[in-house]
């Protein structure tokens, strides 16, 4: 083990800043503009929704290169920003000419008030570096740009501007700081603070399981997607704050035969291969999952351990049959994810236990899966209901399903009497399919909020039931969807 | 200074014979800045030394009693350099923009709505403030609120009396036509939603006087406000503004109470002092478009004319009066929307309810009243199973039928051409088929389409609000300075009015310094509102301009030796005959001459009249048009909604700036897209806003605006006065919008019986849709569905 560092380093314009005060909770936000006065960054919202507030942080690509990822500064942790280049609206034009993002943003007269520009320009900029610089269209610039909100324009102008800037990118002088990333602090872990007040990104497994056994108030954090309003809305006073998102091998994903292995720091990101090639449905809750900033940060392990009723990806993973791996000291212990849940804001881990990994078996030849989001708004929203099935066939027979429902309970929760209910029934059998899906009512009594009525919470669900067993008896989905048809996805994944 | 004597210019022709910049695409003037981070907004502008941070601790309950506000541990807390409450405002404590005085700078002795300001923290830091305001010990006895437009009218809770624009006998009108119908259309509020939140910041200077940098679309009312709070003269205070991260509205009056507080935190301290509210206090803090409950009756005959009709509009106004007289007035102006309408009583009741007070978002009232006549329309045409838009067209405005109930001719009507022209231009009638036989083949899946128009009457209806004041300079190596009381919010105001100044010397737009908009330089101005913003200011900086260019010919002419008739300003020259010399000489060689290079110019829009007591006049100078056809598909197990094609035909006028209305076309219609689909604001049974974050609260976003998305701009020319013969754009298009909200109507009524009501509710958010679904159907066809 290197020897522990003090401070964190990133490289802001070619320069390695070095930074060794600041609270566990400084947001990197904050520290441009408070402290760097790169006031060029704005906030709108302070929650990670607006995308305002987008930087590019770029970390080694592995292949030389540098990979540029969006993120919202306002919910990112200084501390996480360790060893990464910083990007930011003022650093992009050179020697006074605009960036390629930026000159196309004035000729389409894409900005007006100007306040939401500065971030859509950084997401453009992650755009432009996309790893795969193949050809986009308008849906892959509306994926872009899907985590920032402009109120003036229409967002017409914004795309055209983003088709034009980043169609075919050309270099613009980014990406070379490749050799000064690799190396900052590899394999060291950093402690910043004292033992009552800390930052600390602990570099191995190990070093993580006894920080967190010495520490069991501390909060863990991974992407900060959700801890971080913590700190900016509730205002709660965190003043340990341990960092997985160093933890050398917590972050891999593994694609074997029969499963998919998921550590508990890998983002949605470094995840997205392997669990968009599930299924069509898999990849199009992913794609609607928060936006590229918080899928560039935000993790699967972090979506289970929060242990939130309205995470996207507990139900698909409980659907699937997933298992989950905790780690409390030297001491690891296995679980079925949906064991994991006990109650509205509990779940079985214990102080100082931590998630190391989750486990996602690929569905059989035999299996049909099917997932719904169902929310206000199609992009960035979070799921009034989440659906998640998955059928066993034996030719048109259901021979067994599971199905895992988000937003209809304190916890994501299985529909057990309706999966009972639907053993047995041919897929053409509507009248008994019907008569199950009404055993929804037995198997759910969800809440009214400000997302949708308990009323609509139930219909619906039974209406994504009957949505989905249609499509698998076979009905095309541009049938059945207004969104996220399986046929685009095939052929685009062919 | 003594005041020039007075000018006219042609507000369609221009002196110097060209127009070289106006009417052209000429990029906002901060697009370059805005792209590369270095465009300033309040919270960007270098603080000066020693400056402070100001929160503000909110009611926790909606109505009641304070009977404790124990500051003593906000006080303690670190950082935190003093707190004030009520009893620490020097002068007025009221805020309201019409001197109502029911809208507290803070809360005395009773609180009004969930998140009324009760106190503020001043600290060295924004967290520090923040983190103190969550200590104090806050005890309210609660009274039970009223919370809702019915609740508020069982109440006869108002705050302002009811105001109704009549023609005619409705009632009777109603009894006696071939066929009746009536129902009930609840109007959901929109959060304005501007990226830059509220903020000030105030600077104390020499003898009391007070420099405050805001962002507000009516610095003019910040200057008072403050003023008033500190008991001085308005000559004391200034107030400064260079752009705003959008406003919509809701900079308009409500702008002020920030201002106001920071100032307060300055005048206790003597530190500068800034204030930036945080997005959920914003939102929990400042009021919203008005969301009512409407009550419509209508009768018509057998081929879709609208006989007589009677609105009743329920405005949810909030604690106090703010701007709700003149918004909820718009309102039953536009429940005509662009029809003839003989018996008609458009009735308007301002409810006084214990939540936050609503504001003026852009349309302001308009929209409402535009959206029940449209959807009274949609049911008489689904009663009648008729095409709404052949229904439509029927009850236009037109020859003999072109005086609105409130007495005003519809001297420019265009609606029927701009109808037909988004008929034909989107290929309605051909895709109606097409949409019909989807709707055959498909089961869970439907289709609607509808093309709605919009009248919008341009012009404040409160009179004295249609003037205007602008500041020319033009400095002695000819750059030019220009100023007036508009401001910049986004809306490209600023370049539309430096195009005006630039055409009038003759000079490209980059010789015109734009500057920030300031009570110091132009006083006693608008709102930037109405929409008015440029026909307003734009002719009030030309004839500024067109002073300065008056003595300049008479120089010119001096020394180009010719007469001044025969002079012209072009191409950066000043040109006579075949003598030219270029426009910075000119100026220099005037100063040397001792001529005045400076001027103000001033401009009230002409024929303009309106009484109040009879609900009779002109109160607006023109209207604008427009048109659009929406199509839509919703999914009929989910009311999930998406809006597969839009097309437009818009009125601006002829265009000052194409390239800047067009932007503001879309935008708009995509902002009402928002208020009518998936923006909903949801309060719980204490008046609590649950939806006070981007989190909750969901704006449109790229992937929401139609893959086909289609704005032309209708080819003609004001027939009124307005500059360069444009048309206001501001706020018109954001109707355009109702189209959706008409088209999910089509489709929910293709699944209905005749005689079934549509009970459709905006917004039209999946749940409501499904709701309607539901509704239409009934058991027996929900049998047959499954």
């Amino acid at each position: 083990m290197k020897a522990e560092r003090d401070s964190i380093t990133i490289i802001r314009r070619g320069e390695a800043v070095e930074i060794d005060r600041f609270a566990p909770t400084e947001t990197l936000l904050d520290y441009l503009r408070l402290r760097e006065r790169s006031i060029g960054t704005k906030e709108g919202c302070a929650e990670g929704d607006c995308g305002a507030c987008t930087v590019a942080i770029g970390r080694p690509d592995g292949e030389g290169g540098v990979a540029y990822r969006p993120v919202n500064a306002c919910i990112h942790l200084l501390g996480m920003a360790d060893g990464a280049e910083v990007v930011t609206v003022e650093d992009l034009a050179r020697g006074g000419t605009l960036h390629p993002v930026q000159r196309a943003f004035v000729d389409h007269h894409a900005s007006q008030c100007g306040f939401c520009t500065p971030g859509f320009v950084m997401a453009l900029f992650a755009l432009h570096h996309r790893p795969d610089p193949g050809p986009i269209d308008r849906n892959d610039v509306n994926d872009a740009i899907a985590g920032n909100l402009c109120r003036c324009t229409g967002y017409k102008p914004i795309v055209a501007a983003a088709l034009d800037a980043c169609a075919e990118p050309q270099p613009d002088g980014f990406g070379e700081s490749a050799t000064t990333l690799t190396g900052i602090g590899e394999g060291q872990p950093v402690f910043v603070g004292n033992e009552r007040s800390f930052f600390a990104a602990p570099a191995a497994i190990d070093e993580l399981a006894a920080l967190c056994m010495l520490h069991p108030g501390a909060t863990i954090v991974a992407g900060a997607t959700d801890v971080g309003l913590w700190i900016t809305k509730q205002m709660r006073p965190i003043e340990q704050v341990i960092h997985v998102g160093r933890v050398r091998g917590l972050a891999d994903v593994e694609d074997r035969s029969d499963s998919i292995e998921i550590g508990a720091a890998a983002t949605y990101q470094d995840a997205w291969g392997a669990l968009s090639a599930i299924d069509p449905d898999f990849a199009e809750v992913l794609r609607r999952l928060g936006s590229p900033q918080v899928r560039a940060v935000g993790t699967v392990g972090g979506n289970i351990a929060n242990g939130s009723p309205i995470g996207d990806m507990p139900p698909l993973l409980i659907a699937l049959g997933s298992g989950i791996t905790l780690r409390r000291g030297a001491e690891t212990r296995t679980m079925p994810l949906e064991d994991f849940y006990i109650d509205y804001g509990r779940q079985d881990r214990l102080p100082g236990e931590f998630l190391v990994s989750v486990r996602v078996p690929k569905p059989a030849g035999t299996a049909a899966f099917r997932a719904y989001k169902i929310s206000k708004r199609f992009d960035q929203d979070i799921s009034a209901v989440l659906a998640a099935i998955a059928i066993d066939l034996e030719g048109r027979r259901i021979a067994s399903a599971r199905i895992a429902f988000g937003g209809m309970a304190g916890i994501p929760k299985r529909a057990r009497r309706v999966e009972s209910a639907l053993a047995g029934i041919l897929l053409d059998d509507s009248s008994r399919s019907s008569a199950a899906l009404d055993l929804l009512g037995d198997d759910f009594s969800p809440l009214s909020d400000h997302r949708a009525s308990a009323g609509y919470r139930l219909r619906v669900a039974r209406g994504l039931l009957m949505k989905a067993l249609t499509e698998i008896a076979g009905t095309p989905s541009a049938h059945t969807r207004v969104v996220g048809l399986r046929e685009v996805a095939d052929v685009a994944g062919a | 200074m003594s005041q020039a004597p007075e000018l006219i210019v042609d507000p369609h022709v221009n002196a110097t014979g060209e127009l070289r910049s106006v009417h052209k695409p000429v990029p906002h003037d901060s697009a370059e800045r805005h792209v590369a981070g270095t465009a300033l907004y309040v919270d960007d502008v270098f603080e000066p030394a020693g400056c402070l941070h100001v929160a503000v601790g909110g009611s926790p309950s909606a109505a009641g009693r304070i009977a404790r506000l124990d500051l003593e541990r906000v006080r303690a807390a670190p950082g935190v350099v003093a707190v004030a409450t009520a009893a620490d405002i020097p002068g007025h404590n009221d805020i309201s923009p019409i001197g109502a005085g029911d809208d507290p700078i803070l809360a005395g002795d009773e609180v009004v709505f969930h998140g009324q300001p009760l106190f503020i923290v001043i600290a060295r830091d924004r967290l520090s403030a923040r983190r103190a305001v969550g200590l104090a010990a806050i005890e309210i006895e609660e009274t039970a609120p009223l919370l809702t437009a019915e609740a508020a009218a069982d109440a006869n809770a108002m705050v302002s009396p009811d105001f109704d624009i009549v023609r005619g006998d409705a009632a009777a009108g109603i009894a006696a036509a071939p066929r009746r119908l009536s129902g009930k259309l609840m109007i959901g509020g929109q959060e304005h939603f501007y990226l830059e939140g509220q903020a000030a910041l105030a600077v104390p200077e020499e003898g009391g006087d007070m420099y405050v940098l805001t962002s507000t679309q009516h610095p003019s009312e910040v200057q008072k406000a403050v003023a008033e709070m500190l008991r001085q003269p308005l000559s004391t205070v200034t107030a400064e503004v260079r752009r705003m991260g959008g406003g919509f509205g809701g900079k308009e009056s409500q702008a002020g109470q920030w201002a106001v507080l920071a100032a307060l935190g300055a005048r206790i301290t003597g530190k500068p002092c800034k204030l930036r509210l945080d997005r959920d206090d914003d939102m929990i803090m400042t009021g919203k478009r008005h969301d009512f409950a409407t009550f419509w009756k209508v009768g018509f005959d057998d081929e879709g004319t609208l006989l007589a009709l009677e609105l009743d509009f329920l405005a949810r106004c909030g604690h106090s009066a703010d701007l709700s007289v003149g918004v909820v007035d718009r309102t039953v102006f536009h429940a005509d929307n662009a029809y003839y309408l003989k018996d008609i009583a458009a009735r308007s009741r301002r409810l006084r309810t214990n939540t936050v007070s609503n504001t003026a978002f852009r349309g302001f009232g308009g929209p409402q009243g535009i959206l029940a006549i449209e959807h009274v329309i949609d049911q008489v045409a689904h009663a009648l199973g008729q095409d709404p838009f052949d229904v439509r067209m029927r009850n236009l405005y037109g020859p003999g039928r072109d005086v609105t109930p409130y007495g005003m001719e519809v001297f420019d009507n265009i609606a029927p051409e701009v109808m037909a022209s988004v008929a034909e231009r989107s290929g309605y009638r051909a895709r109606r088929q097409e949409i019909a036989r989807f709707n055959n083949e498909n089961a869970f899946l439907k289709k609607g389409i509808a093309i709605t128009p919009v009248k919008f009457g341009i012009s404040f209806t409160t009179t004295h609000l249609n003037q205007a004041g602008a500041l020319v300079h033009v400095y002695s190596d000819g750059s030019i300075h220009l100023n007036h009381g508009g401001t910049e919010m986004g809306q490209g105001l600023y370049v539309k009015v430096a195009q005006v100044v630039a055409d009038e010397f003759g000079v490209d737009v980059a010789y015109v310094k734009i500057t920030a908009t300031t009570t110091a330089k132009v006083p006693n101005t608008s709102p930037t509102a109405a929409s008015s913003g440029t026909d307003l200011n734009a002719m009030a900086a030309r004839l500024a301009a067109a002073q300065i260019r008056t003595r300049l010919t008479a120089f010119a002419a001096e020394i180009l030796e010719g007469p001044p008739e025969d002079v012209r300003f072009r191409d950066n020259h000043v040109i006579l005959g075949n003598r030219s010399m270029p426009f910075a000489e000119l100026v220099n060689k005037a100063y040397y001459a001792r001529i005045s290079l400076s001027s103000t110019g001033f401009y009230k829009t002409p024929k303009i009249h309106w009484d109040r007591e009879t609900a009779r006049g002109r109160p607006f100078f023109y209207f604008a048009y427009g048109a659009a056809c929406s199509e839509v598909t919703i999914d009929t197990l989910t009311g999930e909604l998406r809006v597969d094609r839009v097309d437009i035909v818009h009125d601006v006028g002829k265009s000052l700036n194409p390239a800047i209305d067009i932007g503001q076309i879309e935008g708009g219609f995509v902002q009402g897209m928002g208020w009518l689909t998936t923006e909903e604001l949801v309060w719980d049974e204490r008046g609590r806003l649950r939806t006070h974050a981007p989190s909750t609260y969901k704006i449109p976003t790229s992937s929401d605006v139609p893959a086909e998305f289609h704005v032309h701009l209708f080819d003609c020319e004001n027939r009124e006065g307005a500059i360069y013969g444009s048309k206001a754009v501001g706020e018109p298009p954001l109707m355009l919008a109702i189209s959706v909200h008409s088209a999910i109507f089509d489709a929910i009524a293709g699944m209905a019986r005749p005689e079934a009501p549509i009970p459709l509710r905006a917004p039209a958010t999946p749940e409501a849709i499904l709701n309607a679904i539901d509704a239409v159907r009934g058991d027996a066809v929900q049998e047959a569905y499954r």
